[in-house]
């Protein structure tokens, strides 16, 4: 591994490209600097857990949220067509007796627009070898023990089938409002490698 | 063929190693890679399947060895020599 530090070789390349192609007008000049804006102003995790307080409290949302993941995002403003095309979302919700995890097993497939960007670990091919071969392991690993009885199913992401994982909404919660429901959920969570 | 990007189910990789408040890039130049990446397939240089594609025939020992956005970075230089945008030793710098 190398590069990164903005004096790395890679570093230097890439300004080199950049300039190249700026040169030959296939880059305008600030057109980097605004996609990196955009980029940072992008989806977060916050978007997920948005969707998933939404779905504990409101069942009938739920139940749209399952049935079409895209028609039912847009609801809270959200849309999986950010990128060149739109990407199909499925949703699966767990409980007691099966648990959904997501993967990429070819890269990083991933939704992007309710999630952000994805952390190195589900990028790593020992994520992507191991989960589906070994998934209560990993998930061991990741600290998340299930009862024996619970069945795992491991979700392949591909360029244009994108899953979130909607997790069971914790016990004593009664009460709570949706913006504290929201606050409960982590990135993982909506991965499947940890409950919430 | 299954090429190197296909490690489903491969056996022998270590357990899975998490980054505590990892943040959303390493270094500037990543980001500057996914811009860079998107601007090219905005203009339509090359398509998000090619991009792809580029990733998954880099000979496997350099795609093991890769940071992710490298990967990313080599794709893109392997694309534009191949669509005649620049010749590799123009975008090397030599």
């Amino acid at each position: 591994m190398s590069g990164n530090h903005a004096s790395s070789p890679v570093a230097a390349q890439v300004r080199h490209v950049e300039a190249l192609l700026e040169e030959r007008g296939l880059l305008d000049p600030h057109e980097i600097d605004e996609r990196i804006d955009a980029l940072a102003a992008g989806g977060t995790p916050a978007n997920g857990a948005a969707l998933v307080a939404r779905a504990w409290v409101d069942p009938a949302f739920r139940e749209r949220l399952l049935a079409d993941g895209n028609a039912a995002i847009a609801e809270l403003g959200f849309s999986m067509g950010g990128a060149l095309q739109e990407q199909k979302l499925t949703v699966m919700a767990n409980d007691a007796d099966e648990h959904h995890v997501v993967v990429c097993t070819l890269c990083s497939c991933y939704p992007i627009a309710l999630l952000g960007p994805s952390p190195g670990w589900y990028k790593s091919e020992a994520y992507r070898s191991r989960v589906v071969r070994e998934p209560r392991a990993v998930l061991r690993e990741f600290g998340l023990e299930l009862p024996a009885s619970t069945r795992i199913t491991v979700w392949d992401a591909s360029a244009e089938s994108r899953y979130l994982v909607l997790p069971r909404r914790p016990e004593d919660t009664e009460g709570r409002s949706e913006e504290e429901l929201a606050g409960l959920v982590t990135r993982k969570g909506l991965i499947g490698t940890a409950a919430v | 063929m299954s090429r190197i990007n296909d490690v489903g189910g491969m056996v022998g990789f270590p357990p899975i190693v998490e980054e505590p408040d990892e943040p959303r890039f390493h270094a500037d130049w990543e980001a500057h890679v996914v811009a860079l990446n998107g601007a090219l397939l905005r203009r339509g240089v090359y398509n998000l399947d090619e991009f792809r594609d580029a990733i998954e025939r880099i000979p496997p020992g350099e795609y093991l060895a890769a940071s992710y956005y490298e990967k990313w970075f080599r794709a893109i230089t392997t694309l534009l020599a191949e669509k005649g945008v620049a010749r590799p030793e123009e975008l090397a710098g030599d």
